[in-house]
């Protein structure tokens, strides 16, 4: 069964694995605006993730110890921006930039010595003869955990936010903190939680890059996914499964536009690669239009600092 | 108030280099050399290869020269502020070392007359005080081509393309007219990744060619990150070194590399502009002239294929034979170059078009 030289079995489960980083990100951004806070170091912490996760994996030698000192190192950057944005009021713009600057920089220093060495494999999820299921074993259980874990956390992100009490708390600090104020909420300390929750997620996607996607560490290994990463979090409107489509729509592409070119179909690759930015484009155009912000499903206190005095 | 400092303080600058530039006919006492980097040192090859060459700068001489660099810089508008930055910060000789740099290096270097700008890779010399500077890589590429036409089992051999552009172009046709004299079997892939340095994207590049059945792929892009997805195969796919040596992968996929020597041109033209014998050139050097370095070839080659493009490798530094030899055609099955002729450099640097056999449209 191929299509134009490609097996839709392969090309599916390439680009599962391949969107993982920027699922892991988009997810943990998409809760830190909800929780109000606009934090544009997304890149700069999923390469701390990168970088640290490589780390503890080349010391350990376990790569699951790697995943959680990624998510350690991203979620340790963060409480910069955190103390910041939340304690000194800084302007989070400005804030979140200077971070993926700062990201980037320390990533590279801490990186000196660990160029060229192999870090130990996370090999796929035994699970049996599942995995030989024509097609959808190749597609669904031939994977490594994390990306059963993505999965599972844009499914827990989405019922904590839509069914739970700590949803509904962190969903009015996010649209108005003056109001979660009077009610009794630490607006400052709830979204510190979400700071650091967005932190340690995108720690984990630069961690997948580092250990996983690209076994290896260079400078600058992530090479812009994170900002990628703030787009589908505009791109998703703020939802958690439309984010993990928005994800597999970013991640599939490339490995799709790839894998067309490797079987030498002659369909423009050039098309291809912008339309997820398109596609971005015009969303943002459909659903900007007209209603306002309320059709954006953007929360109404994003970007805005909130101090108790006020 | 502040303003007014500032701007006399840059007239202040900028009449500091004009009286630099006078001095520059005789020779100079100190030299500000400064690179611009299109990715980051730790790449493990294009850039980190480059900055060993301005290493060596400073080695040589010493005292007599200062070094200033930026890494990353993305090839277009922000190339031509970062230039202009360095051309007021005093330097005397800028080396811009990606193709994409050609337009803003020729745009400041109008603005700057008195400065130097050496552009890698490129062609346009708009003005008087910008040179060029190449590697024939295509040499490499007709070693490696010979050992890919050699080792592949499955007769499938891929090229991982950063951007249509000539020198990579032609890197591709030498690696497949090579592959292909040893076996005429041989079906070469091209990807095209559009980036110089995107890791991750590398590795996907990487692994949709091994899911299509390729067993050796070369990769004109600036990571390791291909290396390290055909290690993923214990020894089923093997890969090339590219820019640099890439050592580290001398146990696992890599079998050679293409080792790019830019330090002993840089020491050149540095010491050129210390004793004031500099003039604008156009270098393209080789294997010949130690620029293009061939990779230990590893034990996982058999000896007589490591023989064969060893042999291959010393005629071209020899200059008994030309890795674009006719009778060539083009990929519509014109004639490119007749029986025994050799390509001329002004068709190289232009290369635009495939060679016969290979399947697929350079993009445009």
């Amino acid at each position: 069964m191929d299509f134009g030289g490609i097996n839709p079995a392969i090309l599916i489960a390439s680009l599962m694995a391949a969107s993982v980083p920027i699922l892991l990100a988009a997810l943990g951004e998409l809760v830190v605006e909800k929780a109000g806070v606009l934090n544009l170091g997304v890149e700069g912490m999923m390469i701390m993730g990168a970088i640290v996760g490589f780390m503890v994996t080349i010391q350990t030698g376990s790569p699951f110890l790697g995943f959680v000192g990624g998510a350690i190192g991203g979620a340790g950057l963060s409480l910069i921006f955190a103390f910041l944005t939340q304690v000194l009021l800084a302007n989070q713009v400005a804030t979140g930039l200077a971070l993926t600057l700062f990201g980037l920089g320390l990533s590279a220093l801490l990186g000196q010595g660990y160029n060229g060495l192999k870090p130990a494999a996370t090999g796929a999820v035994p699970l049996g003869p599942l995995a030989d299921i024509p097609f959808f074993g190749r597609v669904l259980f031939s994977h490594d955990w994390v990306v059963y874990f993505s999965v599972f956390m844009t499914g827990v992100i989405w019922y904590v936010l839509k069914s739970t009490r700590l949803g509904l708390i962190l969903r009015a600090v996010g649209e108005s903190h003056e109001a979660a104020h009077a009610l009794g909420y630490k607006v400052n300390r709830i979204r510190l939680g979400a700071i650091a929750f967005g932190g340690a997620m995108a720690g984990m996607g630069g961690a997948y890059v580092s250990l996983v996607r690209v076994p290896q560490w260079v400078d600058g290994i992530t090479a812009g996914a994170g900002w990628i990463a703030l787009a589908i979090v505009v791109f998703a409107s703020w939802k958690p499964w439309r984010a993990l489509i928005g994800a597999y729509l970013f991640g599939g592409i490339t490995v799709l536009q790839l894998n067309l070119q490797a079987a030498g179909s002659s369909i423009p690759v050039e098309y291809l690669s912008m339309s997820p930015y398109l596609i971005t484009i015009v969303v943002l155009v459909i659903m900007s239009s007209g209603r306002g912000k309320a059709a954006l499903n953007a929360p109404a206190a994003l970007g805005q600092n909130f101090h108790a005095s006020r | 108030m502040l303003r007014r400092t500032l701007l006399a303080s840059a007239a202040l600058g900028l009449g500091l280099t004009l009286s630099g530039g006078a001095a520059m006919a005789a020779g100079m006492d100190k030299v500000k050399a400064c690179f611009v980097y299109v990715g980051p040192i730790g790449d493990g090859g294009w850039t980190f290869q480059h900055h060993d060459g301005a290493l060596q700068v400073q080695a040589a001489y010493g005292d007599k020269v200062e070094l200033q660099w930026q890494e990353s810089v993305p090839e277009g508008a922000d190339a031509e502020r970062v230039l202009t930055q360095m051309a007021l910060g005093g330097c005397n000789i800028i080396f811009t070392t990606s193709f994409g740099y050609m337009d803003a290096t020729n745009a400041v270097a109008a603005k700057f007359p008195d400065v130097k700008f050496e552009h890698a890779t490129g062609f346009k010399r708009d003005q008087p005080n910008v040179s060029t500077y190449n590697a024939r890589f295509y040499e490499g590429r007709a070693v490696q081509g010979t050992i890919a036409g050699r080792m592949t089992k499955s007769n499938k051999i891929g090229y991982i393309g950063s951007f249509p552009i000539p020198e990579v172009v032609m890197g591709i046709n030498s690696y497949y007219l090579h592959a292909k004299k040893v076996n005429p079997a041989v079906e070469l892939s091209v990807v095209w990744a559009y980036t110089w340095f995107d890791p991750a994207k590398e590795a996907d590049a990487a692994k949709a060619l091994i899911d299509q059945g390729v067993d050796v792929i070369a990769a004109h892009t600036d990571s390791t990150a291909p290396l390290a997805e055909a290690a993923k195969t214990n020894g089923a796919v093997i890969g090339f070194g590219q820019a640099s040596d890439m050592v580290e992968y001398k146990d696992g996929p890599r079998v050679s590399s293409i080792i790019d020597n830019w330090g002993p041109y840089y020491v050149k033209r540095v010491g050129a502009l210390l004793d004031g014998t500099y003039e604008q050139a156009d270098a393209w050097e080789g294997i010949a002239g130690g620029e293009v370095l061939i990779g230990e070839i590893t034990a996982a080659v058999p000896a007589e294929v490591k023989a064969e493009a060893e042999a291959l490798r010393d005629a071209i530094a020899a200059g008994t034979y030309h890795p674009f030899t006719g009778p060539i055609n083009k990929q519509d099955g014109s004639a490119w170059l007749a029986e025994g002729a050799t390509a001329p450099d002004g068709d190289l640097l232009g290369m635009n078009f495939f060679v016969e056999g290979i399947t697929g449209d350079i993009p445009q």
